[in-house]
């Protein structure tokens, strides 16, 4: 590891203006590992610990804000969030191993990078790393990489379950930063690589995601999270899928499905989500949504197995969010 | 038959010291003014340096050396000074003896400084340029260049042939062939490999390394390095884990004897995981499985043809194709091994090295044919059963394996296995079995014994415990013998003080060790007798060792168990302070020429696939187990429990992953290569037939180490087929496999 400067402000100001020549740290499950990896390189770290930020609350408009340094196994065990929004408990539970949720923050956990493992190697070559200097998962490794929204400079995905659960709810995140304070919509948070991959997110230097804001409606009675990984735990996803419904009698009014291990974001496909308004419940239904869904996808040698996976996952866990096995 | 202490279930006895931090691993030593070694890997597979820029590196304060071809050191010039117990011929890789690279991730320089972190650190700050030569990593699309492997190596044997297998086949009413292909696999133990060589003078020299016998790395270091045997102590006395990886010295042991030796320092080297997979591995293999039958299901035609990867420089092989000639009984059977030299490293003996790989597709080709012919695949592998050896000619030792399959398909309920309906929505079960085999391998011990007045007694051996229980069988076998209880028995091994023992592997250490304690202690008994004869009004005064028994720390006759005396009465009216006995154990060669030796099981697994996705979960194992005597059921279980994981883990997670571009591993971390997580673990019975068995050792002890692996990929690949109706031929069996289009 290189050496480094260790910063722990007190107060937000401080920690944005530190943070703009300085990376944070939040629980350092990802961060620690790139920097022994040395990947990521970073000459000062600035501390997020010590702000205040952890805690989970409701808010004014029947929402719930969860702070950035609340861990991912509060925020997964919160009273409200397993009753209210069982789907984001879900996700989250599906991820990493208790002890990395233990120290994992929600912050944390929207910032991670990817795990593309040519990423990961600095002998390797990759453009995510190095720009310009090419990407081999294209052509190797890519069981875990994109089949929508990538680019030729970068198929690498966002490992994260718990992003997934979030942009089905249609989350807004708060950050503070430099200029002050702003939210972001979800969907617009990470970014897809063009022909940038090395720049993931919509954050700006010196902002600190302050919290993740809930809309009211999680979605309790109709929810489904589906991972499909190599073994039963502590595994990425190849695909997850997390999917919503509002339903009426067995009429679907309203259908929102996210996509995990698929793209630089988690991925969702609104025009093609219209094909879950006012339609009967059933696997014709689901089958034609993830088609439609699934139109652009493209694959690698490594990952073609990805498309039919994803419309199996995708048909499952909407007719679980439906209960269409009980109707 | 369990007796005293032979048989009975003996928690580990280095247990609690494992579990409370208290048990050394090698890297944890302490050793004063300690330098530490980071190894900087190539990062091109084939070419060569052309500059090695150690500048910035060596500004950086607390920084002490670099090392690396550049540096002027002598060591041996001929080969053979670097050949260990388990080379495979060839040249053995020499670290830094020239600034050509063979393979990715071979060690090109050792940054050495007052702490790892600063050694890891500075070890970026090296440039480092190349000249790259094209590189071949590719087996699959090297087939073709396969060549025979020259001379053999401990352990393995030629693949047998017997009649004209092509004839057989052609004239056969049912004939079934299809290829097979496992991935690249690392040992990856929980501990990484590591040395320290604490420095005395430039002769001398105490080193902890990680190793499955330090016999072999004093031999390796001695012999590259010009040191004398008496100088150079090696001990390993905790290993966490191997399976293989510490039969030959890693090239971390030379790097820190290096810099010892020439920086007059004590040294610590300590590898990476990434770097963990930048040595021996076991081997990528392609195979060929074709079987021709009769109607009835008697197969006359056995065909098994593998090809396996080696390195450019060694001709490693391995014992794939030689198992079907063993165990079944056709006429005409055609086994070969081939290999295709690559630029990647040397593969490693890796737990059940070949037999797990060979009885992977061998045994998916059985349950082919019986899908092909309608049969039950237990009553095809019954009605070819072999009672005796055909690939030698000669009866087996023991083989009880049709207890096995009695036992292990009426435990798992093999006959009623398609009658269950109570699959979950969208799940589909299936079952599968598989035949293991593997070899009663033992080979000669060294071994003394120190028994006290106040009845301690001391077993050293220069042997390993890799986890196996090694330190807890000595403990008992020598308690059994002498008559005491195992809390007085202490046993010492990982030390090169102590008497010579082969590396541990082959699954031969419980048979060679156990015999070499054994016989030591019997040294002893004959001693105590002896001195016991000559204490007035001795009844022991004309006994014969056969005439007597060690029982609760007393001498008795067994005529007349009255007539006894207690061991301690023996030390006190001789005036003796102990007891001191060396013996040397060799299997007795000539009533075993005449034998077959070899462990066998069956194996019943039933998996649940989630065919939606692919996602396959092995719900159920029964596995039953003939291997001779078993020392001890409780460790011995864990031995079978740890092999059926491995055997879940190669079928259905493992594989590192080569990028052929690269010339690469690419996946080299926890993360990305996936061993079973306990969630992926369920249900494992493990049965044990006992085999009574005087021909492999008086102690009728055959090994487990392996016997619980091989078997197992076949039984997990056959049930998925059960559950699924998908052949796939290519492990692990991933969820993407399940969904690869036709
Ligand atoms: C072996 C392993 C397996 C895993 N498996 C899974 C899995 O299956 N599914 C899954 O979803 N995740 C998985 N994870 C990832 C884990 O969820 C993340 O590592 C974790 O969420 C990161 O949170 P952290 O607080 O530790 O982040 P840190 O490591 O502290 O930070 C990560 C990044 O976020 C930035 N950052 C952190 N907080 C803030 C903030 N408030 N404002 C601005 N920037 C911030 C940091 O600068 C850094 O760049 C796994 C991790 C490991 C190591
Ligand atoms: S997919 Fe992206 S992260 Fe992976 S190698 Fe290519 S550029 Fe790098």
């Amino acid at each position: 590891m290189r050496p480094f400067k260790y910063n722990r402000p007190l107060d937000l100001a401080t920690a944005s203006n530190a943070g703009t020549s300085g990376s944070f740290i939040a629980g350092g499950t990802n961060l620690l590992d790139l920097m022994k990896c040395d990947v990521e390189q970073p000459s000062q770290l600035v501390d997020l610990n010590h702000l205040g930020l952890g805690s989970i609350s409701e808010t004014a408009d029947g929402g719930l804000e969860l702070g950035a340094l609340a861990t991912n196994t509060t925020t997964a065990y919160h009273p409200i969030v397993q009753e209210r929004y069982p789907i984001l408990s879900r996700a989250i539970l599906a991820g990493a191993s208790p002890q990395l949720r233990n120290k994992a923050t929600n912050g944390g956990n929207l910032l991670q990078r990817t795990r593309c493992p040519y990423f990961f190697d600095t002998d390797s070559p990759c453009n995510k790393r190095v720009p310009g200097s090419g990407c081999p998962a294209k052509e190797g490794y890519s069981k875990l990489h994109a089949i929508l929204g990538a680019s030729d400079s970068c198929i690498a995905t966002h490992p994260s379950d718990m992003c997934v659960a979030l942009r089905a709810l249609d989350a807004t995140i708060r950050v503070s930063g430099p200029h002050g304070e702003r939210r972001i919509e979800f969907a617009d948070f990470h970014r897809l690589p063009g022909d940038q991959p090395e720049i993931e997110t919509s954050l700006e230097k010196g902002e600190v995601i302050t919290a993740i804001l809930l809309p009211a409606d999680g979605f309790a009675d109709n929810f489904a999270y589906f991972k499909v990984r190599e073994r039963a735990s502590y595994a990425f996803a190849l695909v997850s899928v997390a999917a919503v419904a509002r339903l009426e009698g067995n009429q679907l009014k309203e259908g929102r499905v996210a996509l995990g291990g698929v793209a630089a974001k988690p991925w969702r496909d609104l025009e093609a989500e219209s094909l879950l308004c006012d339609q009967p419940c059933n696997a014709e239904t689901f089958g034609n949504f993830a088609d439609a869904l699934l139109q652009s996808a493209k694959t690698y040698p490594g990952n073609r197995f990805k498309v039919p996976m994803a419309r199996a996952a995708i048909v499952r866990a909407l007719s679980e969010a439906t209960h269409l096995n009980q109707l | 038959m369990p007796t005293k202490h032979i048989g009975q279930p003996y928690d580990r006895s280095d247990a609690r010291d494992k579990v409370l931090g208290r048990a050394t691993y090698t890297a944890e030593h302490l050793v004063p003014d300690l330098l530490h070694g980071h190894v900087i890997s190539s990062k091109i597979a084939c070419g060569r340096i052309t500059h090695l820029n150690t500048d910035h590196a060596l500004k950086i304060p607390g920084v002490i050396a670099v090392l690396s071809h550049k540096t002027d050191f002598k060591t041996a010039r001929f080969d053979l000074s670097y050949k260990d117990m388990d080379s495979p011929p060839g040249s053995p890789f020499r670290p830094f003896s020239t600034p050509e690279v063979k393979f990715a991730m071979q060690p090109i320089a050792l940054v050495v400084a007052e702490s790892t972190e600063l050694a890891r650190y500075a070890a970026r700050l090296v440039e480092v340029t190349y000249e790259v030569d094209p590189h071949n990593t590719d087996l699959m699309g090297s087939l073709s260049e396969s060549k025979a492997g020259k001379g053999l190596r401990a352990g393995v044997e030629s693949p047998s042939n017997r009649g004209d297998f092509r004839a057989a086949y052609n004239k056969s009413e049912v004939q079934t062939s299809s290829d097979y292909l496992h991935p690249s696999q690392h040992h990856n133990p929980m501990e990484m490999h590591a040395s320290i060589v604490h420095y005395h003078d430039e002769k001398s020299l105490t080193i902890y390394d990680k190793t499955q016998g330090v016999k072999n790395s004093q031999h390796y270091v001695t012999m590259a390095f010009g040191l004398r045997k008496k100088n150079v102590r090696v001990l390993s006395p905790f290993v966490g884990g191997a399976f293989g990886s510490g039969l030959r010295p890693q090239y971390q042991l030379f790097l820190a004897t290096l810099a010892a030796l020439e920086l007059k320092r004590s040294v610590k080297v300590q590898l990476t995981r990434p770097q963990m997979f930048s040595f021996g591995h076991r081997p990528k293999t392609h195979q060929t499985v074709s079987l021709g039958a009769s109607r009835d299901g008697k197969i006359n035609a056995i065909f098994h043809h593998a090809v396996g990867e080696t390195s450019r420089f060694e001709d490693y092989i391995e014992n794939v194709a030689t198992w079907a000639a063993k165990l079944y009984d056709a006429e005409n059977v055609e086994q070969q091994y081939r290999i295709v030299p690559l630029d990647t490293y040397t593969p490693l003996d890796m737990r059940a090295p070949g037999g797990a790989s060979g009885l992977y597709a061998l045994e998916c080709a059985m349950d082919e044919l019986a899908t092909e012919l309608k049969m039950d695949p237990l009553d095809l592998r019954l009605k070819n059963y072999s009672e005796e050896d055909p690939s030698a000619g000669k009866p087996f030792s023991s083989k009880a394996l049709k207890e096995c399959f009695a036992q292990g398909s009426t435990r798992f309920g093999w006959d009623s296995r398609h009658q269950r309906t109570d699959t979950p929505y969208g799940k589909h079960r299936g079952s599968g079995m598989a035949t293991g085999i593997w070899d009663a391998l033992q080979f000669p011990t060294r071994a003394a014994a120190t028994l006290a007045s106040d009845l301690k007694l001391e077993i050293r051996i220069a042997t390993a415990d890799i986890g196996t229980g090694t330190y807890t069988i000595m403990k008992q076998i020598a308690a059994e013998e002498l008559g005491l209880p195992t809390e007085s028995v202490d046993a010492k091994l990982g030390d090169t003080d102590f008497p010579f023992a082969f590396i541990q592997g082959g699954s031969a250490t419980a048979a060679s060790v156990g015999s070499a304690v054994r016989k030591a202690c019997r040294k002893v008994q004959k001693q105590l007798l002896k001195e016991a004869g000559k204490m007035k009004n001795s009844p022991f005064q004309h006994a014969d060792i056969d005439d007597v028994v060690f029982e609760d720390g007393l001498l008795k006759r067994k005529d007349d168990p009255q007539m006894q005396t207690s061991l301690k009465q023996i030390f006190a009216d001789r005036d003796i302070d102990q007891i001191d006995k060396k013996c040397t154990w060799t299997p007795n060669l000539l009533k075993q020429r005449k034998y077959s030796m070899n462990t066998h099981s069956a194996v019943f697994v039933e998996v649940e696939v989630d065919a939606d996705v692919g996602f396959v979960s092995v719900e159920r194992v029964v596995v039953a187990v003939a291997a001779g005597r078993i020392l001890n059921p409780k460790t011995a279980r864990s031995q079978i429990l740890g092999g059926v994981v491995w055997g879940i883990s190669m079928a259905l997670h493992e594989e590192s992953y080569m990028d052929n571009s690269l010339g690469r591993f690419i996946n080299h971390d926890f993360a990305n290569y996936h061993i079973p997580v306990n969630a992926d673990i369920k249900d494992i019975e493990v049965i044990f037939v006992e085999e009574d068995d005087t021909v492999v050792n008086p102690l009728g002890v055959k090994g487990l180490g392996e016997i619980g692996l091989v078997g197992v990929p076949a039984a997990v690949a056959n049930a998925v087929f059960d559950a699924t109706g998908k052949r796939v031929r290519e492990l692990p069996i991933t969820p993407d496999k399940l969904f690869a289009e036709p």
